[in-house]
């Protein structure tokens, strides 16, 4: 049989404060781009306004576009190319106009300009002001209510620290995904969105694993007499590492089709999995366990009172010396 | 064979054959969003204040007739904001007598700010009749555009109330979006009004416009030249008739201008015996037909008309009339709507977006299975057809629930084959590690199964959970990302670990003498 790890023992919890610099170091990185920025960059579906596809005949220069939007008093859109050569996806932020004019004087303008050719619109959206304000809340919601759920959860089936380790771990991964998104100058679509609620899904699955597998051999009397709880951590970590990575690159192989091949539209969103699948199977370890074991620690610690940890009380208890 | 495994080979059986049943034949049977096939995504806004308003309208118009008739003087009685009516007396010794008549308006408006001294108050709608007219103008405008839309011809539409004051309109497969938006659009408030010929639009415009009237235009667009010309009309205000009253509108050629066509319409009794008393009285006058508040038509009144039957005219091509036609048979809107979101796919890229959703799916797919059976081998060709199995319930239950089939749903599956196979992948590692520690195929099996299941109900009960708080807080694409990737978990906890073990108890744990598992 093939195997990745044969009876791996790897110490991926002693190397803790080195993962804590490195994670510290991206979510800052993504954290100083954002700012940088000036915030995310939304889509339309967010900020409202007017988005058209068009596919010409004749490939033509973003310039010939741009000016033949000026012309009509459009100078601020964004022209993108969007595939191909010879598809554009034009952005006229929200106006005083109505939806319906704006796409009408845009198509007419372009008509106008006997230089770009003949051309067929592929896709028209708009989205009013009210209806962006709405998503932006929504997604927010979204994000924070699905946090709630697997804290609660994860305190509900594990212990308290687990399910506030786990959601740290997740928003450690959200903040990397959206450092990646802003660094890579990508825009926050309600696809992306949806991309991000799975990575949150993602992560937490890998968190579970984890600590699922050290419930079972905390309750294995006996069987990890003399480890301390780092240790434990760590054989759990280990002893689900061949699955957590078979996992991963599953996951990651689909993410990358979905890149390659899913087209321009699933683009971002396979981008944002891509990104995801990684920084989800790292923080499962590097930052979930992590903390549950510094905290695990420093409740110990504290007065020499050992009383409780995580997962099952009443075990044989050992001091850590990690 | 044991009875059990009977009993368990017959679930996953039926469970096949009604995922085929409900798949056959599959063109038909699921529903591709727009972004797949092509249409119109609208969300509209009712401006149900409009319909406030217009009930406030009436009311005083009522409250004035009722007035008159009863012989009390009234110096001014006028809508106020959109729930509120003004009444002046001319005289307030008629105090009691008028109050006699408004009570008679019923209790939807309560009178206030009262001052008999001077005659005057004000009737303000109440709080739960504007709550029940702004429903109202939700549900009927919902309604009307289903007729229309009905009338238009779209297979499968879908027109939902979404929120307070909310439409939510999808037309698969719409040609011209244009065209359709107009239909949906249009509010389609008919009225008869009579041209004040004693006022020119030129003093009109020049802001001697009588109390009782207001200026109109009509649109006449050059077919050369695409101008467009405005002419203005003095009309008074009185509506003497509306679109609510037509039996039928019928699409013919006008006779007067070739190349033009018009709308024919018919009215019901009630609006035959108005129609017949109005052209009665006013022989010799223009009668205006207003849509929306442009203009359309003055014709000059001759002689009674006594058949109910009035003709549109007005520069319509034939799609215009047949449109015009079919919102003035399904009525009108009773508040105007505004678009407050819309997305229009064409067709061209609707095909462009299945063909690389397939491309994507069936090489993420291509993908997983080939890696499954270079690993695992036997177990992997297992985990395979599990996971054929899994694809196949997933489409099925989305073609029985209707759900509809978008560009991110199809992510979310290429996402739930990946999340499939972690459940074997997670059994499998056990088994393997259950024979390392040196057991025997048969109870490594076992053990692999029952250790393993405690981690997948809990990986996929968090997942499923993110993917219905998903569903609540999304909307539009999103959901449909949701819904395959909660199906997708849930169809996989089926197969990935009951249809697995089914065949690992027929293929390994059969055996008599099983000395190896091809894992």
């Amino acid at each position: 049989m093939i195997e990745l790890f044969h009876n791996p023992n790897y110490n991926f919890i002693g190397n803790r404060k080195w993962a804590y610099i490195v994670s510290i170091l991206f979510t800052v990185a993504g954290l100083i781009s954002i700012a940088v920025h000036g915030g995310l960059r939304y889509d339309i579906d967010f900020t409202g306004g007017t988005l058209i596809q068009v596919r010409f005949e004749q490939p033509p220069t973003v310039a010939q576009i741009r000016a033949g939007l000026a012309k009509i008093g459009y100078p601020d859109s964004i022209i993108q190319q969007f595939g191909d050569a010879r598809e554009f996806m034009l952005r006229v932020p929200l106006t005083t106009t109505t939806p319906e004019e704006v796409g009408r004087r845009v198509q007419s303008a372009l008509t106008a300009d006997a230089a770009l050719g003949k051309f067929e619109v592929r896709r028209v959206e708009f989205v009013g002001p009210q209806v962006g304000r709405d998503l932006q809340l929504n997604a927010i919601y979204a994000v924070v209510a699905g946090l709630l759920g697997i804290l609660l959860y994860i305190a509900l089936r594990f212990d308290l620290k687990g399910g506030v380790a786990a959601v740290v771990a997740v928003f450690h991964d959200v903040l990397v995904c959206l450092g990646a998104i802003s660094i890579t100058n990508r825009e926050f679509s309600l696809p992306v969105l949806a991309a991000l609620l799975t990575v949150i899904g993602y992560s937490v699955n890998d968190t579970i694993v984890a600590y699922d597998r050290l419930r079972e051999n905390r309750g294995k009397l006996g069987s990890q007499k003399g480890l301390s709880f780092a240790d434990q951590m760590n054989v759990a970590v280990n002893q689900t590492l061949s699955r957590t990575i078979l996992t991963a690159l599953t996951t990651f192989f689909s993410a990358c089709v979905l890149l390659f091949f899913g087209g321009k539209t699933l683009e971002d969103f396979a981008f944002v999995l891509f990104v995801g699948v990684i920084t989800g199977t790292y923080s499962t370890t590097y930052v979930a366990a992590a903390i549950v074991v510094d905290w695990t620690r420093y409740v110990e610690g504290r007065g020499k009172r050992p009383k409780k940890a995580v997962a099952k009380p009443g075990e044989p208890r050992v001091k850590s010396h990690v | 064979m044991p009875r059990r495994l009977w009993v368990r080979i017959a679930i996953v059986a039926v469970v096949a054959i009604a995922s085929i049943w409900y798949l056959y034949p599959p063109r038909r049977t699921i529903n591709l969003g727009l972004d797949l096939q092509g249409g119109i995504h609208l969300v509209l806004g009712v401006e149900a204040d409009k319909a406030i308003a217009a009930q406030t309208e009436r009311a005083a118009e009522e409250l004035k007739g009722s007035l008159e008739r009863k012989g009390i003087g009234v110096s001014r009685i006028a809508r106020e904001g959109d729930t509120a009516i003004a009444v002046q007396l001319a005289n307030p010794s008629s105090w009691n007598d008028a109050l006699t008549v408004v009570g008679e308006l019923g209790t939807t408006y309560e009178r206030r700010d009262e001052d008999q001294a001077a005659g005057r108050f004000r009737l303000v709608m109440t709080q739960r009749e504007a709550d029940r007219v702004r429903d109202l103008a939700v549900r009927q405008g919902v309604e009307t555009i289903r007729n229309r839309v009905d009338q238009f011809g779209v297979a499968e539409p879908t027109i939902t109330r979404e929120g307070q004051d909310r439409i939510l309109i999808q037309l698969p497969g719409v040609q011209d979006p244009e065209r359709a938006k107009a239909l949906i659009g249009k509010t389609a408030h008919l009225e008869f009004k009579l041209l004040d010929e004693h006022v020119t639009p030129e003093e009109a415009q020049a802001g001697r416009l009588p109390e009782t009237d207001e200026l109109l235009f009509e649109r006449r667009i050059d077919r050369q030249t695409k101008v467009e010309r405005r002419i203005p009309y003095v009309v008074q205000k009185r509506t003497l008739l509306t679109g609510a009253e037509l039996n039928r509108a019928e699409v013919n050629a006008d006779p007067n201008s070739p190349g033009n066509w018009q709308v024919a319409i018919e009215f019901n009794a009630a609006g035959t015996r108005i129609f017949g008393d109005v052209t009665e009285q006013n022989v010799g006058r223009r009668l205006a037909i207003i849509l929306d508040g442009t203009l359309y038509s003055a014709p000059r009144i001759n002689e009674r008309i006594p058949g109910g039957r009035a003709v549109i005219t007005g520069q319509f091509t034939v799609d215009e009339a047949r449109d015009l036609a079919i919102v003035l048979r399904a009525g009108a809107l009773p508040a105007p709507v505004k678009v407050l979101e819309e997305r229009t796919v064409g067709p061209s890229l609707g095909a462009d977006s299945i063909r690389q959703g397939l491309i994507a799916i069936t090489a993420s797919a291509a993908v997983v299975f080939v890696f499954m059976l270079l690993y695992y081998r036997l177990s992997g060709l297992i985990a395979d057809v599990a996971l054929g199995l899994n694809l196949l319930i997933l489409f099925a239950c989305m073609a029985a629930f209707g759900a509809t089939l978008t560009l991110p749903g199809l992510a979310g599956i290429a996402l739930t084959v990946g999340m499939a196979v972690d459940t074997n992948i997670l059994i499998f590692e056990r088994i393997r590690e259950e024979l390392r520690v040196g057991k025997t195929p048969r109870s490594a099996i076992e053990a692999g199964f029952t250790r393993a299941l405690r981690t997948i109900i809990d990986t996929h009960l968090t997942v499923m959970v993110t993917a219905a708080i998903l569903y609540n807080f999304g909307t539009g694409s999103v959901k449909g990302f949701a819904v395959s990737l909660f199906v997708g978990l849930a169809a996989s906890l089926f197969t990935a670990y009951f249809f697995t073990r089914l065949l690992f108890d027929l293929i390994f744990v059969r055996r008599r003498k099983l000395q190896a598992v091809s894992i």
